[in-house]
């Protein structure tokens, strides 16, 4: 069970390395072609890494606890079956609490379907999971400060569950059988 | 200065703490999580470090204002919509970007709506969607979620 989980995390990707490298070579040759930019060039990125390397311990030890302790099981099963205003505040902590990347969320929000959740629940699952992720609100704490996060984080959580409503208003139900399925609807 | 960074981490470590004491196994287990997500996005954060670094050493703030500042408008707002939707990065590193924008001219509008419509519209993620949850369900909730990042923009504009 620990093994599964430790084993969806991707690996990095060596072109992400190689992309780096070459960003890098890029930045050199600006720097020397174009002099007088290095002060502006090196406090901007500067300010950048401190920041990060501050935040980043907390962010990724969150993370790696929420994954851990939080099991896709525990969701699929609570979120199945609730409807209603309870229904919504489920989906929408379940779907911020960070238990893994959004290529999880689909599978798990297909799940879900198949075990009786609304259209809506499912919509307010996944926006939740893209968009209001708790590693990433302290993310934005962090850099944009606490106005413009509480002010985001109010205004998405509205309109997140009136997207839910509008999906569910032209999708009242998913297709149930596989053979509708297969054809892609 | 750095009040909230103290923060989290204090609360990631109590965490930890209380983990430990109610199972040393699962503990360790999200401890290896949390490296190798370190190890997978690091990287990435290098890149946005050295991004951030060209961008506002080379990039006039005059040009940043132009195209997603206050004077752009509309314009603006769609552009950093449409950006918000084609880019695939961690939204752990699009914030240090959004906030290089707009200390250097950008509206909050515009970084609003780019932060919303990044997070909630994945065009590479679009095909894994629509094989899950069907056709109808993912050209829906993402089309209803691109208005809806505008408009948050918008709102976010007023607000703040």
């Amino acid at each position: 069970m620990k093994e599964k989980m430790v084993k969806q995390i991707q690996p990095t990707k060596s072109g992400d390395w190689l992309i780096l490298t070459g960003s890098l070579i890029t930045g050199g040759f600006l720097l020397l072609i174009f002099p007088g930019h290095e002060h502006k060039t090196l406090l901007a990125a500067k300010t950048i890494l401190v920041e990060l390397t501050w935040i980043l311990p907390g962010i990724l030890i969150f993370i790696g606890l929420f994954t851990v302790w939080v099991s896709k099981e525990l969701v699929v099963k609570n979120l199945g079956k609730t409807s209603g205003i309870k229904g919504i505040l489920m989906a929408l902590v379940f779907g911020a609490l960070p238990t893994g990347p959004l290529y999880v969320a689909f599978p798990l929000a297909a799940a879900l379907r198949k075990k009786g959740a609304s259209v809506s629940n499912v919509v307010i699952f996944l926006s939740a999971w893209a968009c209001i992720k708790i590693p990433q609100e302290m993310v934005e704490l962090q850099f944009m400060g606490l106005s413009f996060m509480t002010a985001r984080l109010v205004l998405t959580i509205l309109f997140i569950i009136i997207t839910g409503w509008m999906v569910e208003r032209v999708i009242p139900e998913f297709p149930q059988n596989k053979e509708t399925n297969k054809k892609g609807r | 200065m750095n009040t909230t960074a103290i923060v989290i981490n204090l609360f990631a470590f109590t965490g930890l703490v209380i983990s430990l004491g109610k199972d040393r196994g699962k503990t360790v287990a999200a401890l290896k999580v949390a490296w190798q997500v370190f190890l997978r996005i690091l990287p990435l954060i290098l890149l946005i470090v050295v991004l951030i670094g060209i961008m506002m050493g080379f990039i006039p703030r005059k040009l940043i204002s132009q195209l997603l500042g206050e004077q752009s408008k509309f314009g603006g707002i769609m552009l950093a919509a449409l950006f918000g939707s084609v880019l695939h990065i961690p939204s752990l590193i699009a914030f240090p970007l959004a906030v290089s924008f707009l200390n250097n001219g950008a509206a909050i509008t515009a970084v609003a709506t780019f932060i919303t419509t990044l997070t909630m519209i994945g065009v590479v993620t679009f095909p894994l969607e629509m094989k899950e949850l069907g056709r109808d369900f993912a050209l829906l909730r993402n089309g209803l979620s691109f208005v809806v990042a505008v408009l948050i923009g918008l709102l976010m504009g007023l607000v703040l």
